[in-house]
């Protein structure tokens, strides 16, 4: 393959456009005969003016450093990267959809509320929840959400006093994020080493100051939290909410429910258990769902349905108000509607149980040489503790570039927090065992090189289109910007 | 047969015995009993593909959109998209990408986020952009946060000319951070109100907010006054910005703004009923170890070949955590990719364009509307490409006779401020003709 090694703007030629508008059909005028000479802009942006073909190139080529789904195997651990089914896009490319504006007369989108009212009911149905709010963007700001609606709660329920949210220490970096976005200060608790919460850190921190507390389940570590309903009544019992990070949700579809656990609020990631792709870090979506007790604070609008169709109703005094511009993000949710359609009740819940299995599978193929984070069988990933000690020494990064080599995505490592040396490796039911095979072969071999011959594992890669890549020097000096000078 | 699951029962089979379980149940025996679903979930059975598409074509059918003209905006614009925007975005290897953590196997990615934050920074005149943020509305309330954690200040001053929706996702944002949002009105003429600033302007002001072309499509014309003043109080200007208006406006960066954000819809995205669309921030030097958000640099390798990383990550929840700049993981990097193949299809000619024909197509509509219509303007000041009118009838039923002749009308003002009774924004884009602009005109005239 040629190499490319080109930034778009070194490819400028003036003379060149790979696209062209229509001529104006109406007579121009100058433009500071209606608009002030100082609101205009002396010179055009400095955009780069290139042929279709240099386009399309450049961008191909680019492609062709990429890696995705459709490449291989990525199993990083906490991201479900599953396949990403064709016909999603299709649906999502839809005129009928793709082409409403989101400030149309709700008699003229019909058709997007009633997609939005269904979606809304199948993912209550699967979690376990009442009602659930579409508008949050991504993972992240479901989290913002749905914290935010804890402290309406409480404040609504004159307890503001509770000003601080519960994180156990091997939680996502997003939890404590969010909390602080939503305005409450944090108590971290530590965990038991399976992850699990530590009841008495629990009872310790437990009072009339905090608001909730964040659970993964199953946890970081990829293990079911069995004390679920003692932690559940515990945190009630002390006047505090239950959060559920879904970040994990796709172990359990159709085996239980977030709701039935006694979470009071959650949210899902679209893009992780439901399909929708990453797009290379977004876009996502991230809905929030909730107990009866809390429908009422939800973001409007509510999409609601009558006798006449649906509308758009905003009359919720005690909502938070809005957290994105419109609805959220309505293509990501054709995408995961036609998923959960296309799967049906028996394929939601035959997808968890495939997930399951390929990484319980990987975990028993995988311990001969890496060292097992906690002995008992793992719901959706597994976590690795680094090589075992009699195999060799070698930090988890080096086997993770060492894997590219191998032709596949490493896994993610360093996370969750308190293992140490972690691997954390969620295959997903979308691999074949062929190539679960592979995988832990790659991973075998490594371990045998790290023994035999540790410094080709410490130089990897060696295949990629860049060698090892001064991460240190790129902050201590950033360059975010293409300019002439820097080339 | 499920076509997304490979796993044959011989596999499952071998590898139950692997693992040395009997059965997958077995695997959830982690699951206390009493918690378990006792029961099939209450959704449909597995459809075919095609049995899907033809629901999902009967579900769209319900929306009557496509064959409809579209005067509508208010931040939302119907504009020509390049066939290489979709066809770059939908190849696959960026599209079914994770975000690139791994930057070895992401090089693709990376550039993509590097060549955008470029021409981001070029657009806004600023020094750095970051990958993206959620949308316009995100942007506008992460940039405050950003003012109040440079300046320490708990207080942002903002007009009420700024788009409605994205007003309350500011208020929603900063109420729970427990910063005091200060509106200010807005002139006579609908513009950015020096004076109102004036009086509420203090040392205890974190940042200002100015928005261009303002909600009602109003050009505002004291920008450089209003800067003198926010920087006088060592406070920081916050621009929201319509991204194409700046092929021919002067950028924040030429004002002396300390931040741009706006949402970058009209930058190559489709209109998808709101979402997905991308929310872009631009900022001076000194801001950026405290901007929210991934942001890629430039470097080498080994080798002192050109490659791009992830860089500042110091400032993000995978690191900080609580103590992060903002909690933002998964941004809108597709949807930045598309606005970087938009910008680049289109070019330094193009933009301006887009941007020019846009003005000029929305100045003869509305002058054939004053001619021929009993509409009268809303507001007394140059506009860009979307303006408010009104006559006798409400918005309602104007737009309604719209829709009768396959027009979208526009957005009722009265909605978003009862004080403009009657009032229509009607956006035009480069994408609208003369005659379907006549005929636009032809409709309203019937109207008298």
């Amino acid at each position: 393959m040629r190499k490319y090694d080109h930034v778009i703007f070194e490819l400028s030629n003036p003379h060149r456009r790979a696209y062209e508008i229509p001529k104006n059909d109406i007579e121009e005028v100058s433009l500071d005969s209606f608009l002030p000479k100082n609101t205009l802009r002396k010179e055009a942006p400095e955009l780069p003016q290139v042929s279709q073909v240099d386009l399309m190139r450049h961008y191909t080529n680019l492609s062709n450093k990429n890696y995705g789904v459709d490449t291989g195997f990525y199993p990083l651990g906490s991201c479900t990267m599953k396949y990403n089914p064709k016909i999603n896009e299709d649906m999502a490319r839809l005129p009928y959809f793709s082409k409403s504006h989101p400030m149309q007369d709700v008699d003229t989108v019909q058709g997007n509320l009633q997609l939005m009212d269904e979606l809304d009911q199948m993912l209550s149905e699967i979690t376990g929840m009442d009602k659930m709010t579409l508008q949050p963007i991504a993972g992240s700001h479901g989290e913002m959400t749905g914290l935010m609606l804890m402290k309406a709660y409480h404040q609504d329920n004159g307890e503001d006093h509770r000003t601080k949210i519960i994180v156990p220490d091997s939680s996502h970096g997003t939890n404590p994020a969010s909390a602080t976005m939503a305005g409450f200060d944090i108590v971290e608790i530590e965990s038991r080493e399976n992850g699990e919460v530590d009841l008495d850190a629990l009872k310790e921190a437990l009072g009339d100051d905090i608001a909730g507390l964040m659970l993964t389940n199953p946890n970081t570590l990829g293990l079911f939290e069995t004390q679920i309903t003692e932690i559940s009544a515990l945190v009630h019992e002390a006047g505090g909410l239950l959060y559920y990070d879904g970040a994990n949700m796709n172990a359990i579809m159709g085996k239980t429910r977030p709701g039935d656990m006694g979470f009071d609020i959650i949210h899902l990631n679209l893009h992780k258990t439901f399909s929708t792709p990453h797009g290379g870090g977004g876009p996502g979506s991230g809905p929030v769902g909730v107990k009866e007790r809390l429908i009422k604070y939800l973001p409007v609008p509510f999409v609601k349905k009558e006798e006449t169709g649906y509308r758009l109703d905003y009359d919720y005094p005690k909502s938070i108000g809005k957290v994105s511009n419109y609805y959220g993000n309505f293509g990501i949710y054709l995408r995961a509607y036609t998923y959960i359609l296309s799967m049906g009740r028996d394929g939601l819940k035959k997808a968890s149980e495939v997930a399951v299995l390929n990484a319980n599978y990987i975990l028993s193929s995988l311990k001969s040489h890496y060292k097992i984070a906690v002995d008992r069988h793992c719901m959706h990933e597994c976590v690795f503790a680094g090589l075992r000690k009699e195999i060799a020494e070698m930090p988890v990064v080096n086997i993770a570039k060492r894997l590219l080599d191998y032709g596949h995505h490493p896994p993610t490592v360093y996370f969750p927090l308190i293992v140490h040396e972690a691997i954390m490796i969620e295959p997903t039911e979308t691999e074949s065992k062929e190539m679960l095979d592979e995988f832990i072969e790659a991973m075998k071999a490594i371990a045998e090189e790290a023994k035999t011959d540790p410094e080709t594992v410490k130089g990897a890669p060696y295949t990629m289109p860049v060698k090892k890549l001064d991460e240190v020097g790129a902050a201590r000096n950033p360059i975010v910007r293409w300019s002439p000078k820097e080339s | 047969m499920y076509p997304y699951i490979a796993n044959t029962p011989k596999d499952e089979k071998e590898m139950l015995k692997r693992i040395g379980v009997e059965s997958i149940d077995e695997l959830f025996a982690d699951i206390p009993k009493d918690l378990r679903l006792n029961r099939e979930l209450d959704l449909k059975t597995a459809m075919t593909e095609a049995e899907v598409t033809r629901h999902m074509n009967e579900l769209g059918k319900k929306n009557c959109t496509n064959e409809y003209v579209s005067f509508v905006g208010g931040g939302v614009y119907d504009r020509h998209i390049p066939s290489v925007v979709d066809h770059v975005i939908s190849r696959s290897e960026f599209y079914t990408a994770y975000t690139p953590y791994q930057p070895e196997i992401s090089q693709g990615t990376l550039q993509v986020i590097f060549e955008y934050q470029s021409l981001i920074t070029n657009l806004t005149g600023l020094d750095v952009s970051n990958a993206s943020l959620y949308d316009g509305a995100s942007a506008l309330a992460e940039a405050a946060f950003l003012a109040v954690d440079k300046t320490r200040n708990k207080e942002i001053i903002v007009p009420d000319n700024i788009h409605p929706n994205t007003m309350r996702v500011v208020e929603t944002y900063l109420r729970f951070k427990n910063i005091d949002l200060v509106v200010i009105p807005t002139s006579e003429k609908g513009t950015f109100k020096k004076t109102a600033l004036e009086e509420k302007i203090s040392k205890n002001t974190a940042g200002v907010i100015v928005q261009n072309p303002n909600f009602y499509g109003l050009v505002e014309d004291e920008i450089e006054e209003i800067v003198k003043l926010t920087h006088e109080n060592k406070a920081l200007l916050i621009m929201s910005v319509d991204p194409i208006t700046l092929g021919v406006l002067k950028s924040p960066g030429e004002y002396g703004a300390d931040i741009a954000v706006g949402d970058g819809q009209s930058l190559g995205n489709g209109l998808n009923y709101g979402g997905p669309y991308l929310g872009f921030m631009a900022a001076t030097n000194k801001l950026i170890r405290k901007m929210p958000g991934r942001i890629a640099g430039q470097t080498v390798d080994k080798d002192g070949k050109r490659g791009f990383v992830l860089t500042l990550q110091t400032r993000e929840q995978h690191i900080r955590r609580g103590k992060a700049t903002s909690n933002i993981c998964t941004n809108q990097a597709l949807n930045a990719l598309a606005a970087s193949v938009y910008l680049v299809a289109l070019g330094k000619k193009g933009i301006q364009e887009v941007a020019n024909q846009s003005a000029q197509k929305a100045h003869y509509l509305y002058q054939q509307i004053l001619e021929k219509t009993d509409f009268k303007p809303v507001f007394d000041h140059p506009f860009f490409m979307e303006f408010a009118i009104q006559s006798d009838r409400s918005a309602t039923d104007v737009k309604s006779e719209l829709l009768k002749e396959g027009f979208l009308g526009g957005i009722e003002l009265e909605q978003c401020n009862a004080k403009f009774k009657n009032g229509l924004l009607v956006a035009v884009t480069e994408k609208r003709t003369k005659e379907e602009m006549d005929q636009f005109v032809q409709v309203l005239e019937g109207l008298k």
